[in-house]
């Protein structure tokens, strides 16, 4: 659990006071887990979310700017800069070992809102709604947001991806 | 929405097509494109890997919150629900 609100918060103290938060709400919701169920799976959603509802408590800050990390376009509306496929590269990638801090550092330079969108929806495999309610923002915002995080990291990959052999 | 979409356009439906929640004639549109777009196609693949890659370099990572939940934690929280068992 500290693992997961780890990767979310990127500060220890509030890591751990998100785990706290998560227990006492586990403790609280004892009664909505079914038999049957992996208590894992379900300990994991109530840390992510946990996670998630820190942040929101957070001050507000200022939306950072994603449109550099974005792929540009000509006016008559083709791609400013098509590449080859990645094709087998793209799955040789992870098999050396720092490659995967790699990925994990490049999610880590994406703006927090769209690096938390992203995390919730693809890492942690949260829903929609649930990201929604627990950052308190539209499914639609959440949806642009996911988007949006996923065109710029593969932007950020696409140079380590062509690093690897053919 | 016109019948041939640009490759800024298609952009935008990607992320209804990988959730396959793209509507009939949009999907129809979004496939037209891409059977006569080879960059496009090259793009929605590294998309789709670029989703499968973020989720492998987290899931090498240990996986903590099953390592970390003792099976006596999960008996002690079934048999906290059940009062006098």
């Amino acid at each position: 659990m500290l693992a997961v609100a780890r990767r979310i918060l990127h500060n220890e103290e509030d890591a751990r006071d998100a785990v706290q938060d998560a227990f006492l709400s586990a403790f609280r919701a004892l009664g909505s887990f079914r038999a049957g169920s992996r208590l894992s799976t379900w300990l994991h959603r109530i840390t992510v979310n946990a996670s998630l509802m820190r942040i929101r408590r957070a001050a507000s800050r200022p939306e950072e700017p994603i449109e550099d990390f974005l792929p540009s376009f000509l006016d008559d509306g083709h791609r400013a800069s098509p590449g080859d496929a990645w094709g087998e590269r793209a799955d040789r990638l992870l098999e050396r070992k720092e490659a995967c801090e790699g990925v994990r550092r490049a999610i880590d330079r994406l703006p927090e809102s769209y690096r938390l969108v992203l995390l919730a929806r693809d890492i942690e495999g949260l829903s929609g709604s649930e990201v929604a309610e627990a950052l308190g923002i539209s499914t639609n915002a959440v949806k642009i947001r996911l988007h949006r995080a996923r065109q710029a990291l593969r932007e950020l990959l696409d140079a380590r991806v062509r690093e690897v052999e053919p | 929405m016109s019948a041939r979409l640009t490759c800024r356009e298609l952009i935008d439906f990607i992320v209804d097509f990988f959730d396959g929640r793209l509507p009939p004639a949009q999907n129809a549109h979004f496939e037209s494109h891409l059977e006569v777009c080879p960059d496009c196609v090259n793009y929605l693949d590294s998309y789709t890997q670029t989703v499968r890659i973020a989720k492998e370099a987290f899931g090498q990572e240990e996986d903590a919150v099953t390592a970390g939940v003792p099976e006596e934690l999960v008996t002690a929280v079934l048999r906290a629900r059940v009062p006098g068992s």
